[in-house]
């Protein structure tokens, strides 16, 4: 009874969400494999890995904004703005793709750069700030777009089609931002400062951290990262689409990775790596439950009851816990449990 | 010791003044930090201790006055700017962050930097190299904040202090957290400070640290200078006159006429759990068990034990002799077990609700059907308490520590409990709000009520207990009687002496 629940209670957070990813992958295997089907043949992890990508890119933005102590809701309307964005500027033109690409990310940064000066300088918490503006940008999709948009050139839409093997190049592209990101999180002053502003901002405050900075950032970050998402979904739809975003329900699936990949909804802790694994995670099950053909009510019930158990399970971790002395039998301890590591890179 | 005239002083506070929302909190203080010295600052909590070191250390604007540091006058608006002019602060409450390491906290705003990148190797080697200079081997540079003690985190702070190659350092009473055995660490870091020139600004309520450490010792008493002396001009009883303005005729109060020591309320048998461990233990009616020990010996987890928020695992807890499983805090309050925890903010108060809301807390959701005469009593609670509040509308957050500890004892209070464990209950409050708890504590014996106080402070656990529980280990390493000698206390404690684990808690030779 105490065993399990130490030993889990003592485990790092990603630990505990790659175990979970491996547990899931083994089951999904068996249960693929019931429906006579195999879950790494090079179609299968190809579908698997796509679907990783646009809610990765999403989620990798935000992790940075979760981390740093607030939340980005405005995401999906980011997202389908910029493929409108891309797609029109684009206009099926090659010549017009590193423009379009440029465009969109700049407009994606406009719209981070207002939520971080909104919660940096008017002093709104994230969920207001971003939700406001994110009905913003929604009012000028709905008033200005009635349906898909603009054309997005062949070339570009190898993107979202093309890659080597069975690995999209788009999931090589997030895989790659994510590790930038997580080395960004490790080695850099703003990597630092954002977890310390996340994790106590008087404290960052009183040791000299600017604050105001690693929130603006995290937040323009945030929106780039939903506008590379929006570059994808317009490479992989061939136009724009005012409601892309918000079918995908990245708001809400963006931070049910983040914290499903371990880090504190309340910030200041957590980790890169662990938001891929929770990414993983939701795309296996999407994946095994397609396979086998799963009414769309019950994988919305799995989906759900996945995160409500993952952060139940990491809730049980004492954090803060004082070193256990006695065994439940009252036999002395012989060893003190090593201080976990805070280091490393997979921060 | 060099002659105080010798050096020119590297800070001058000159008739500092400081208001909030209009009202004067500080009304013109003036002192002098020379190098190699330290200076103790004292007052009782609300005397304006704490502004005058925010205001030095950049975390509040001062409204008047001047400070100057090396002969020019400086105005920081940002407490990095007095860390780059050479002024470092322990602040009373820790500025780190749980859930980063050690290195990542010491060097946190100041993270050494090589091609743009964090030097992560040469910042753990700098936090290894400051912690082996004080002598600390027990803690790694690489373990994460929220996994030490407090004592360990305090060591972290002063680290983090030392990293900025301080000229001045402020520290706001560095030693409220730690066991007598761990302040010796930090006389021995004072030292080194003082050695290497640094001017120092002590604020304690220890009034024996005080005398022990500080060359100059200045007074505040509600926001006004009322002396500054070389401590040799000083002694206690003087000090403590000026800080209450009166005299402290009886710090430790006799007890009250009338007090009886009757039946065993309390007692448990062989428990544990995964902190303690073979807990033998009674309390009876009117009497005060003082639990000593070091820090992490298991005192908080023995209160926490008994009231159920860490409930014991294994052994048996009596009540008046009936058998009871006391498995939540809940449970324990309707058993007339009230716990007045160590940290008043985090455990102890709603912050943000008011006084009244507070007080009512326990009773409100344990015995409903109280509360309406309870609430009548309140006022006058209150006022025997002598709390002072604008009104009992008024935010906890509002208060000072002296009165945001009344309020917690009122709300047990206002319980009518048989049993009060109280842990901690005097840190970090100035000495009137001290004695008005020991007068309380007296008061409740009278009336037949069991105590267990726990303390780190070992004066106060000799000059209240009527026996004294010592702790090592998670485990009671035996009991002393009333009057004992700190020095015994400590040697139990400590383990100095040969009898480890007595078979029988009672009647343990000193």
């Amino acid at each position: 009874m105490a065993g399990i629940g130490a030993r889990i209670r003592r485990m790092d957070a990603t630990v505990i969400v790659y175990l979970a990813l491996i547990a899931v992958l083994a089951v999904s295997t068996v249960l693929v494999a019931i429906a006579d089907r195999n879950i790494f043949s090079p179609g299968s992890i190809r579908d698997i890995l796509t679907g990783t990508s646009v809610l990765g890119f999403v989620a990798i933005g935000q992790t940075l904004v979760i981390l740093v102590g607030s939340l980005d809701l405005s995401v999906p309307y980011v997202v389908s703005l910029t493929s409108l964005v891309a797609a029109q500027t684009m206009a099926g033109s090659t010549g017009k793709i590193l423009p379009g690409v440029i465009l969109a990310l700049a407009v994606a940064a406009a719209i981070g750069l207002a939520n971080g000066l909104v919660v940096t300088g008017l002093k709104v918490h994230g969920f207001v700030a971003t939700l406001g503006i994110g009905l913003i940008v929604k009012g000028y999709l709905d008033t200005n777009y009635k349906g898909t948009e603009g054309a997005v050139p062949r070339t570009f839409q190898v993107f979202g089609a093309n890659g080597i093997g069975p690995v999209p190049l788009s999931a090589i592209v997030m895989l790659v931002l994510a590790a930038t990101m997580a080395f960004v999180l490790a080695r850099t002053r703003f990597g630092h400062h954002l977890f310390a502003v996340g994790g106590g901002p008087e404290v960052a405050r009183l040791s000299g951290v600017r604050t105001r900075r690693p929130v603006l950032w995290a937040h323009v970050l945030c929106s780039v990262f939903a506008g590379i998402a929006g570059l994808l979904l317009a490479s992989r739809l061939g136009v724009g689409s005012p409601t892309v975003g918000t079918q995908g329900g990245y708001d809400l699936l963006s931070i049910a990775a983040v914290v499903l990949g371990g880090t504190l909804l309340m910030g200041g802790r957590g980790s890169m790596w662990g938001t891929v694994a929770g990414v993983a995670i939701f795309a296996v099950l999407d994946n095994v439950m397609s396979v086998m053909q799963v009414n769309p009510f019950l994988k919305d019930v799995v989906r759900g009851a996945v995160i409500v158990i993952a952060v139940a399970l990491y809730s049980r971790r004492t954090l803060t816990a004082r070193r256990a002395r006695f065994a439940t039998t009252g036999r002395r301890r012989t060893e003190r449990p090593m201080a976990a590591s805070g280091t490393g890179a997979a921060r | 010791m060099t002659d105080a005239t010798a050096a020119p002083p590297v800070l001058t506070v000159t008739d500092v003044r400081k208001e909030f929302f209009g009202v004067e909190v500080l009304h013109g203080v003036s002192l002098d930090l020379a190098p190699g010295r330290v200076h103790g600052l004292v007052g009782e909590n609300g005397a304006g201790k704490s502004t005058l070191m925010k205001i030095i250390a950049g975390v509040y604007q001062r409204d008047g006055g001047e400070i100057r540091l090396d002969g020019s006058s400086v105005d920081f608006t940002h407490p990095v700017e007095a860390n780059r002019a050479g002024i470092a602060t322990v602040f009373q409450e820790f500025n780190l962050l749980p859930d980063r390491t050690v290195a990542q906290n010491v060097f946190l705003g100041r993270e050494p930097t090589r091609n743009g990148l964090i030097d992560t190797t040469a910042m753990r080697q700098a936090a290894a190299g400051l912690l082996d200079d004080l002598g600390v081997s027990t803690i790694s540079p690489d373990s994460r904040v929220g996994s030490l003690t407090i004592a360990e985190q305090q060591i972290v702070e002063i680290v983090k202090a030392l990293s900025i190659d301080a000229r001045v350092i402020s520290m706001d009473e560095p030693t409220a957290a730690l066991a007598d055995h761990e302040v010796a660490i930090l006389y021995d870091v004072v030292g080194r400070l003082k050695q290497r020139g640094t001017a120092i600004l002590y604020v304690s309520h220890r009034l024996k640290e005080i005398f022990d450490l500080c060359d100059t010792i200045t007074v505040l008493k509600d926001g006004a200078l009322v002396s500054s002396d070389a401590v040799a001009d000083l002694d206690e009883p003087t000090l403590g006159r000026r800080m209450v303005g009166r005299p402290i005729d009886a710090y430790f109060p006799a007890p009250e006429p009338g007090t009886e020591i009757g039946d065993t309320v309390l007692s448990v048998r062989d428990g544990g759990n995964a902190w303690l461990d073979g807990i033998d233990i009674d309390l009876r009616a009117g009497e005060v068990v003082g639990v000593s020990g070091l820090q992490g010996a298991g005192r908080t987890e023995l209160a926490e034990a008994i009231f159920g928020s860490q409930p014991f695992t294994r052994g048996t807890v009596r009540l008046s002799g009936r058998a009871v499983g006391i498995r939540s805090p809940r449970q324990a309050i309707r058993h007339n077990i009230a716990l007045v925890t160590e940290d008043r903010k985090r455990t102890g108060l709603a912050l943000r609700q008011s006084l009244l809301d507070n007080m009512l807390l326990a009773i409100r959701s344990v015995f409903p059907g109280r509360t309406r005469s309870v609430r009548a009593e309140i006022p006058g609670v209150a006022t025997s308490l002598e709390l002072v509040s604008r009104s009992l509308g008024q935010e906890a957050l509002e208060l000072s520590g002296g009165n945001q500890q009344k309020v917690v004892l009122a709300k047990w209070l206002a319980t009518n409990p048989r049993i009060v464990l109280l842990d901690e209950p005097t840190r970090g409050i100035d000495v009137g709000a001290k004695v008005a708890v020991y007068r309380l504590i007296r008061a409740l014996a009278r009336d037949g009520v069991a105590i267990l106080l726990t303390s780190s402070e070992l004066p106060e656990v000799i000059g209240m207990a009527d026996r004294i529980v010592v702790m090592r280990d998670g485990r009671i390493a035996g009991e002393l009687p009333a009057g004992t000698a700190e020095a015994d206390v400590l040697a139990l404690a400590t383990g100095a002496e040969p009898a480890r684990r007595p078979a029988a808690v009672v009647g343990q030779e000193g």
